[in-house]
């Protein structure tokens, strides 16, 4: 790990020397708000934004993905045989990562990238991939990443992790996919001895700077369908529109839908996000949807993400604090809420209230 | 408006110990400003929950489609205007509903607000037409008249349509306010440059569905969209689907939109999704004289045929 100070005027040259090696990501304001894009010539991350709009995930994993394309003419030899698409991510860096949304990855890779089974698109595109977050010195109002497995400050997931003071920034190298990258980007000037401390003095700052929080210590130890069978469902449930905002712009939701489109005698086989809010998601082929509810849909969101992944890693909630879907959520939807009713959730003293009433 | 809170909750717990509803949907306070959420109520604490403010913008009709039993529904001007449409399209009826009238002088933009402040606004507070931004080392005082939603602004229907029970007296309705004026822009436009307009305006979708789901209108048992035998529409990013989709879900709505601006206000990606409904009611209004929702007497011009139609536009 090395600490390196960068002024304005080489963070603005090494950026452009990195494009020459890199493809390079970047937060960039369009209309009102902030997005991760592809970063054009001359074309700089602007950092003047807390959480992009949407996740930096589809950097990594597109919203829709071709995988195989398909030939269903009967001349040719390979009629009806699925080819791969080319597969290989040229090296890329995403710039100004937040710590929640670089926690996301290590959390997705999970799925992914397991003993059993290996996303080949996914994981490509993530070893193809330089992580250099930006640490948050001020968090947002909807910000909980304290209790969920990060911190504004948090280095999980990442390659490179910037720290900006005032016109100075900082980075500290992580990994050596972060030291290549500052070497391709020309930053090498180490920062002063007493810089170390005044990164410590931010980082305390910017975690006195959440507010907001969650308690997830008893979610492990909650009976399954105790929880799965709590009232407090329907109720949460009924504001609901299900609509996949909330899937959609969550760094760690995963699900995939897998589509054949044809076009003459062509065609592609791609897969597209897909949400667990949506009835479709769980539609089976005989017309019996076992999620036929709304609330069964809200329920599955939430129990994944704070209890059946919880319980299959053993390695905290599936979720990251960024707070984007308290903030886009139509309803006001709260995760806050929820987690902290999943938390909390007594069984016994329900099913006796049940019985008295 | 903030002072319907109080009467609002006394007619609600009225309704419910007199046992004329089963619960009553309102409004509860968010957990983030600006955003109240919507509240079924059938008892004195979750009554003490409901709330009125200028964030009470979603529009509740959406909440009783194809409900069963009996509901007292919190409705400004639009809410009643689609719960008429409810009415003569079977979603609900009428003896089922107690529909608490709120006359409304017009919900506050979000979006529009967080763009203008640029910073994290932490509270919002509301004395008659001032609103109050706060958030960390700053306080700003903001006209509510300069920040209402769109649909607001040029609202010709503040008051409710129909109603059991009126919460304050009526609202004076808005001089006229023209709320076309993008559309004869667009109408303007040659077709290349309109094609591009719509191209613009709809490539940040990415297809959540809430513009349709938060609509009273689209009640579909399964939208086209949704249909896998036969799929009628493609599933990915592709901008054709993704035009299929908005200009399709426009037409459904043809003489059925109040303007309520719900597809609007929950768009996450902020698109302006009523530029296609309004050219619509546009089109209602001038062929047909026709405004949704207005009257339960008659059926509306597009479920209805009449030998005097117009037909000037079949080419």
């Amino acid at each position: 790990m090395t600490l390196i100070k960068i002024d304005r005027q080489t963070w603005v040259d090494g950026i452009e020397k990195a494009k020459s090696a890199y493809r390079v990501f970047g937060p960039v304001k369009e209309n009102n708000d902030h997005e991760f894009k592809l970063l054009a010539k001359g074309e700089m991350p602007d950092f003047n934004c807390q959480n992009t709009r949407m996740s930096p995930k589809a950097i990594i994993y597109p919203q829709s993905q071709i995988m195989f394309t398909y030939s269903l003419d009967e001349s040719k030899d390979d009629c009806r045989i699925m080819k791969e698409v080319e597969n290989a991510t040229s090296p890329q860096v995403a710039v100004g990562v937040r710590p929640c949304d670089a926690l996301a990855f290590p959390i997705v890779r999970r799925n992914f990238d397991s003993p059993e089974y290996q996303d080949t698109y996914w994981i490509k595109a993530y070893e193809a991939t330089t992580f250099v977050g930006l640490a948050c010195n001020a968090a947002c109002s909807t910000c909980f990443c304290t209790s969920a497995g990060t911190g504004p400050f948090g280095e999980t997931g990442l390659d490179i992790l910037l720290v900006q003071d005032g016109d100075t920034l900082y980075a500290k190298t992580l990994t050596p996919k972060g030291e290549a990258l500052a070497a391709s980007a020309g930053w090498s000037s180490p920062a002063a001895s007493d810089v170390s401390a005044r990164l410590e003095t931010l980082k305390t700052a910017a975690e006195a700077s959440v507010t907001a929080a969650v308690s997830t210590d008893k979610l492990k130890d909650k009976v399954l369908l105790d929880l799965y069978e709590a009232p407090f469902w329907e109720e949460e449930a009924f504001s609901c529109i299900n609509c996949g905002t909330c899937t959609y712009v969550c760094p760690t939701c995963w699900c995939f839908d897998v589509q054949d489109e044809t076009h003459g005698k062509s065609g592609i086989r791609m897969r597209n996000w897909d949400s667990c809010m949506f009835p479709l998601f769980t539609h089976h082929a005989s017309g019996h949807n076992p999620r036929h509810n709304n609330y069964e849909r809200l329920r599955q969101r939430f129990m994944h993400k704070l209890k059946y992944y919880v319980d299959k890693y053993d390695s905290g909630i599936q979720c990251v604090g960024c707070g984007r879907c308290i903030r886009l959520c139509p309803v006001n939807i709260d995760i806050r809420r929820i987690c902290d009713k999943m938390n909390s959730f007594d069984a016994k003293s329900c099913a006796c209230d049940v019985a008295s009433s | 408006m903030i002072e319907y809170t109080a009467k609002i909750k006394e007619i609600a717990n009225r309704l419910l110990s007199e046992g004329k509803v089963e619960m009553v949907i309102g409004f509860r306070k968010g957990t983030v400003p600006m955003m109240n959420q919507p509240h079924y109520a059938t008892s004195a604490a979750s009554v003490n929950e409901l709330i009125w403010d200028s964030n009470c913008a979603i529009n509740l009709a959406n909440y009783v489609t194809d409900k069963k039993g009996t509901i007292g529904i919190v409705a400004k001007g639009c809410d009643s205007r689609n719960l008429v449409t409810h009415i003569i399209e079977n979603k609900i009826k009428r003896e089922q509903l107690v529909i608490i009238g709120v006359p409304c002088t017009g919900m506050i933009d979000r979006h529009k607000i967080s763009s203008m402040i640029g910073k994290d606004i932490l509270a919002i507070d509301e004395s008659g037409e001032t609103i109050t931004v706060s958030g960390a080392g700053f306080s700003e005082k903001i006209i509510k008249n300069d920040v209402l939603q769109e649909n607001c602004a040029s609202c010709a229907h503040r008051n409710p349509i129909i109603y059991d029970e009126l919460i304050g007296d009526k609202v004076a309705e808005k001089t006229y306010v023209d709320p076309y004026a993008s559309v004869r822009r667009v109408e303007a436009m040659t077709p290349g440059d309109k094609w591009k307009y719509i191209e613009e305006l709809l490539a940040p979708c990415i297809r959540c569905y809430a513009c349709r789901n938060a609509c009273p209108l689209c009640y579909c048992p399964t939208c086209f969209v949704d249909e896998s035998k036969p799929q009628w529409v493609g599933k990915s990013q592709d901008s054709i689907d993704v035009r299929t989709f908005h200009l399709l879900r426009a037409y459904h709505c043809a003489g059925r939109c109040t303007d309520c601006g719900a597809c609007e206000r929950v768009c996450p990606m902020s698109i302006k999704i009523r530029e296609f409904t309004k050219k619509l009611n546009k089109d209602c209004q001038e062929l047909y004289g026709w405004e949704a929702g207005l009257t339960l007497d008659q059926r509306p011009p597009l479920d209805s045929f009449k030998t005097d139609d117009p037909q000037e536009f079949i080419k």
